[in-house]
């Protein structure tokens, strides 16, 4: 039996709206996308969607209070507060240089916690 | 007083893509004036991604953008002072400004580009009936305080209004913790990009209560909760649907206004739809030598379109140095 699903694309700002019909757990038609990202993201949001995770960890060392983060890819959805936990629980020093590995391969997902700025004066 | 050909007023987004473009297009002597002590603007404060699709084709974060046009304004040479407060502008091109640790810097320019964006409408602007205890903040103070200075404004939190701000801090709340109990929004509809509702709201099973609003605020010293009730077409609150929500946040997403108190020292026309000087498809004001460009000029949601409008300012200016 054929089901069908409406999901909004998140990959850029225009939204677009995408009618999937499905076919037990087969994706058999995918409309309403304006490019072919949107037919790749609702293939993988049906069967295991994947978030970006960008946060803050502490600086020390800098005129900067806080180090902006984000994650060197996308990880399980499921995994966000797993990856949070980490990222909260992380303390840098300065000098941290952008895109600096901050946290390597974090809670085994495959991906890195990488600096999203940079801070380069270190304090005295 | 010290002169350049190009002052550029703000180091956000605007101002550092108008400087770039107009160093491309052969103007040397340039100087940007920034108030906060660094470069990049809003930017600093918008650690999400969701930046820069149209410009580098990548998905970045608001801090990643700032950095790219800020390693091009240091690799092009471009003068640049941070901690620097204009204050003063005149119709002879003569800037002023408040530089922290060194005093007035005065600035005859050639020409100027405005880059100042916008700020966040100020809260007088609701009228709520009760109280006005602690806990209490625009969208836009608590993302600095969060992802600035890394302080959590509070732990139970309301925000009221679903524009981007309030979407973004709803999830950025949840990620560090806090319990976000509901996102209000008076109109039928929200103002925010669906994929916000998505990835911000629904992500988190936060409910977004629409043709809802709060009507009143209650707590003495802080904040303890808030009355919110359903509304009509006419946006008036219905009797009866009333709610208390305790809480000890409110988060005000209410929309942005463009920062023209400079502009407004200038004989340029202001318009009054956008709030934000006139401008011709140079980015020129109508007093010749005089650009605008980016949230200064009208709101913009996305940084790519300030970018694009930037680089025809700094070109236009540089035509006009020519001449
Ligand atoms: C909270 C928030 C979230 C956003 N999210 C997104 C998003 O997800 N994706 C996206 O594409 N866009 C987003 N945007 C939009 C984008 O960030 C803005 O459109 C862009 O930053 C505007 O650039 P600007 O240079 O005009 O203004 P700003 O970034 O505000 O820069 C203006 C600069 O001028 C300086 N200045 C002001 N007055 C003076 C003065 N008198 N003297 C000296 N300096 C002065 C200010 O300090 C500031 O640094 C968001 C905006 C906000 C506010
Ligand atoms: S389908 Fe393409 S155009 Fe539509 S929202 Fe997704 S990425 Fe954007």
């Amino acid at each position: 039996m054929e089901k069908r699903r409406e999901l909004i694309c998140i990959k850029c700002p225009k939204g677009c709206r995408i009618a999937v019909a499905m076919d037990g757990d087969e994706v058999v038609g995918v409309e309403g996308n304006s490019c072919p990202r949107g037919e790749e993201y609702v293939r993988k949001e049906i069967t295991s969607p994947t978030r970006m995770v960008t946060s803050t960890v502490r600086l020390i060392g800098s005129d900067m209070n806080v180090m902006p983060v984000r994650l060197s890819g996308e990880i399980t959805k499921g995994k966000i507060f797993d990856v949070m936990k980490e990222i909260r629980k992380c303390q840098v020093k300065a000098p941290v240089r952008m895109g600096e590995v901050l946290i390597t391969d974090v809670c085994g997902l495959g991906v890195d916690v990488v600096a999203a700025a940079e801070a380069l004066d270190v304090l005295g | 007083m010290i002169a350049y050909d190009l002052v550029i007023v703000g180091g956000g987004p605007a101002g550092l893509a108008a400087a770039v473009s107009a160093k491309e297009n052969g103007v040397d002597s340039i100087l940007i004036l920034e108030r906060e002590n660094r470069l990049g603007g809003i930017l600093n404060q918008c650690i999400h991604n969701g930046f820069g699709l149209h410009t580098f084709q990548e998905e970045l974060t608001g801090t990643e953008y700032a950095y790219r046009y800020i390693q091009k304004v240091k690799e092009l040479g471009i003068d640049y002072k941070v901690s620097a407060f204009v204050t003063d502008i005149n119709v002879q091109k003569q800037i002023t400004a408040a530089v922290r640790g060194e005093g007035l810097l005065e600035v005859q320019a050639n020409a100027i580009i405005l880059a100042m964006g916008c700020r966040e409408r100020s809260r007088g602007a609701l009228n709520i009936a009760g109280t006005r205890p602690a806990g209490i903040f625009s969208a836009g103070t608590a993302q600095y305080f969060v992802n600035v200075l890394g302080i959590m404004p509070g732990k139970e939190v309301v925000i009221l209004g679903s524009g981007d701000i309030g979407l973004i801090m709803a999830r950025r709340m949840t990620l560090e913790g806090a319990h976000v109990k509901c996102v209000a929004e008076i109109l039928p509809k929200s103002g925010g990009l669906q994929r916000n509702i998505v990835q911000c709201l629904e992500d988190y099973d936060i409910p977004l209560r629409l043709s809802h609003t709060v009507i009143e605020i209650h707590g003495e010293k802080r904040l303890t909760g808030v009355t919110l009730a359903a509304v009509d077409e006419k946006l008036k609150s219905i009797p009866g649907t009333e709610e208390y929500i305790p809480c000890d946040t409110l988060l005000l997403s209410v929309g942005l206004i463009p920062e023209n108190e400079l502009t407004r020292q200038l004989p340029v026309t202001m318009l009054p739809e956008t709030k934000g000087p006139k401008v011709d498809a140079g980015m020129q004001t109508d007093l010749p030598g005089v650009f605008a460009c980016g949230n200064v000029v009208r709101v913009y949601d996305l940084v790519d379109n300030v970018s694009a409008a930037a680089v025809v300012a700094g070109r236009s200016a540089a035509e006009y140095l020519r001449e």
